[in-house]
């Protein structure tokens, strides 16, 4: 019985193996590194190696490339890094969890309730850190809600479509609960604060949001990154993963609550910044496979890239800065339809 | 150790599948499950796995109820090989079958060395070691059902449930698979297993529960539990049990299932 037929089939299908896919990971690294110094040296105001050098020195001289680089360029790319590295790895985390490609880190409504959260902030003329906090609950809020109706409603039947089912009607409320939020708002000042912020943005990072967001956002990777393995036997499907040993409902429980806590906290420094992740773990699967255990740290490494980038080009391709939310939906949804047409090519 | 069903009832909402169902079965032994679509094998499947909990009585390892055991404990008593189908992230073999250590393994860990040892151990023992760095959606459906029963076997768990293995499988590897179930039988493993084709039981199987409309109809030898009558009775259509005789690299005594009208 136990023979091997065809021993020398085994090159035919060997495929990056384990020590590549660690070797692929620093090189993401290294790649991260190097759009990270590049990104700190362009901007409306260059930063030279030279200034780099002074700042790094310290002989604090109070020049403007210093006040530029601590105040301005470096908290900015601090919170591209954490926002896009923690939306990636959170989507990849749901791609694997609700066993679905298509899915992003807003499918439970996070994103909405976070969005409905400032708006309602800025209305009430709140002050911006009230604002943050309206809306980082405001993502927990619409999350908590759809779970608890999605556990009411589902006593039989598979529970993670109508987890889905539940937070796309929770986000679509929350959407037009932010309408009217609009709606009502003045025209003059809070109108044009709501619709700007929505539309995500860094300009107006400070090292403040660093901690405010950074802090929810390593509290929601950390468990995900420990877990990420167990994320594989969860594609299985509901039922099979439970007969493999796994408790599935609490592991659900834990990856939303932590992908949540990433969300809201991102939205609550940029406002809603979409896209990031749904594409770039497809992205980082072709670079890694499926395997989440490395899946998972490519999308969270590849992810702090694209971002770096992406709001380079909105600081720097106009006079008038772009927000960055309107940047990743044009080159997201254009760069995901050239996935899918490669992954059809790559079968046929 | 022994699995016990006692008066196991189950089903949907209010809709009873499996009705009043008890029997035991001993390590060592290789039982097939049959009766007609619908009759509820696969809900009592799901009931010994504790996927749904039985309306009334209970399903017993050894001495200790196991309705509230930890999905992991379970997990290491009982390897349960799915029908197959195709997930949609393009995972390695090896991967698939690692994914059976989720239960051996602490929560934060992943698969080490030895569990990579034993994954590759389960793909030679059943013939398919050279597909381990094949993805899993590009192979065929019979190379998945071997996989599915790879991954089972690297689950060291006492007890196999096998929801039609051979189903996807050609002539050739329906036989590979039973043979390597019953000498998995031999080691010590139970065996469950569902199957569509009463000769599988008649070769292969040391007993039958063959069941109807949710009730066991017959738990026994295949011989005896296999009788014209019992056939009828379980699918509604008339059938002949056949003898062959022994000829020339045929064992004497197999029984074949054929039907009376074509």
């Amino acid at each position: 019985m136990a023979t091997v037929h065809n021993p020398d089939k085994t090159m035919d299908y060997r495929k990056p193996h384990r020590l590549q896919s660690g070797k692929t990971l620093a090189l993401l690294s290294l790649l991260l590194v190097v759009v990270a110094l590049g990104s700190s040296a362009i901007g409306s105001y260059p930063i030279s190696p030279h200034d780099w050098w002074s700042v790094l020195s310290a002989h604090s001289t109070g020049g403007t490339a210093e006040i530029v680089l601590l105040q301005i360029r470096l908290p900015r790319l601090f919170a591209c890094i954490l926002v896009g590295s923690g939306l990636a790895l959170a989507g990849a985390s749901y791609q694997g969890l609700f066993n679905n490609p298509m899915v992003s880190p807003d499918i439970l409504g996070a994103s909405a309730g976070a969005g409905l959260g400032a708006a309602l902030g800025i209305l009430m003329g709140l002050d911006f850190v009230a604002i943050q906090a309206l809306s980082f609950t405001g993502g927990l809020v619409a999350v908590l809600l759809a779970w608890a109706l999605a556990s009411g409603l589902c006593r039989r039947g598979d529970p993670v479509l109508m987890l889905v089912l539940v937070g796309i009607l929770i986000g679509s409320m929350f959407t037009a609960l932010i309408s009217l939020t609009k709606y009502i708002a003045d025209p003059l000042n809070k109108l044009p604060a709501i619709t700007f912020w929505l539309l995500g943005s860094f300009a107006s990072i400070t090292p403040k949001d660093i901690w405010f967001a950074g802090i929810p956002i390593a509290a929601g990777c950390i468990p995900l990154l420990l877990l990420r393995w167990r994320l594989n036997v969860l594609c299985m499907g509901e039922q099979e993963a439970r007969t493999l040993g796994m408790n599935t409902r609490a592991m659900r429980f834990t990856v939303i609550v932590c992908a949540t806590l990433i969300t809201a906290a991102s939205v609550s420094i940029c406002g809603m910044v979409g896209w990031i992740g749904l594409v770039v773990p497809h992205l980082a699967r072709m670079v890694v496979g499926p395997n989440h255990k490395y899946l998972l740290p490519a999308a969270a490494i590849m992810g702090g890239c694209f971002l770096l980038l992406v709001d380079d080009v909105a600081r720097t391709a106009g006079a008038l800065e772009i927000p960055v939310g309107i940047l990743t939906a044009l080159i997201g949804a254009p760069f995901f339809l050239f996935l899918l047409m490669r992954e059809r090519r790559h079968k046929s | 150790m022994n699995l016990t069903l006692e008066h196991v009832t189950g089903g949907y909402g209010s809709r009873t599948v499996v009705d009043d169902v008890s029997f035991t079965l001993h390590p060592g032994e290789v039982v097939c499950l049959l009766g007609a679509n619908g009759c509820g094998k696969t809900t009592l499947f799901k009931m010994i796995l504790c996927l749904l909990r039985p309306r009334l009585g209970c399903v017993s390892l050894g001495d200790e109820k196991i309705a509230d055991w930890s999905r992991s404990r379970l997990a290491r008593s009982f390897g349960y090989v799915p029908q197959m189908h195709i997930p949609p992230f393009a995972f390695e073999v090896r991967e698939i079958v690692l994914m059976a250590r989720a239960a051996h393994l602490a929560p934060f860990a992943s698969p080490g060395k030895e569990d990579r040892r034993i994954a590759d151990e389960a793909l030679d023992y059943l013939g398919i070691l050279h597909l381990a760095s094949a993805r899993y959606t590009e192979i065929s459906g019979g190379e998945r059902q071997l996989v599915l029963i790879a991954r089972a076997l690297a689950q060291q768990a006492q007890w196999l449930i096998l929801d039609e293995p051979a189903a996807n499988l050609d002539l050739g590897n329906q036989i590979k698979v039973f043979r390597a179930i019953g000498e998995l039988a031999k080691t010590g493993l139970g065996v469950l297993m569902t199957t569509h084709v009463p000769d599988h039981a008649f070769m292969y199987a040391s007993r039958v529960v063959l069941m109807s409309e949710g009730r066991v109809l017959a738990l026994d030898t295949p011989a005896k539990a296999l009788t014209e009558a019992m056939l009828l009775k379980a699918y509604g259509v008339p059938f002949s049990v056949v003898e062959i005789g022994a000829q020339q690299g045929i064992k004497s005594g197999i029984r074949i299932v054929v039907p009376n009208q074509l």
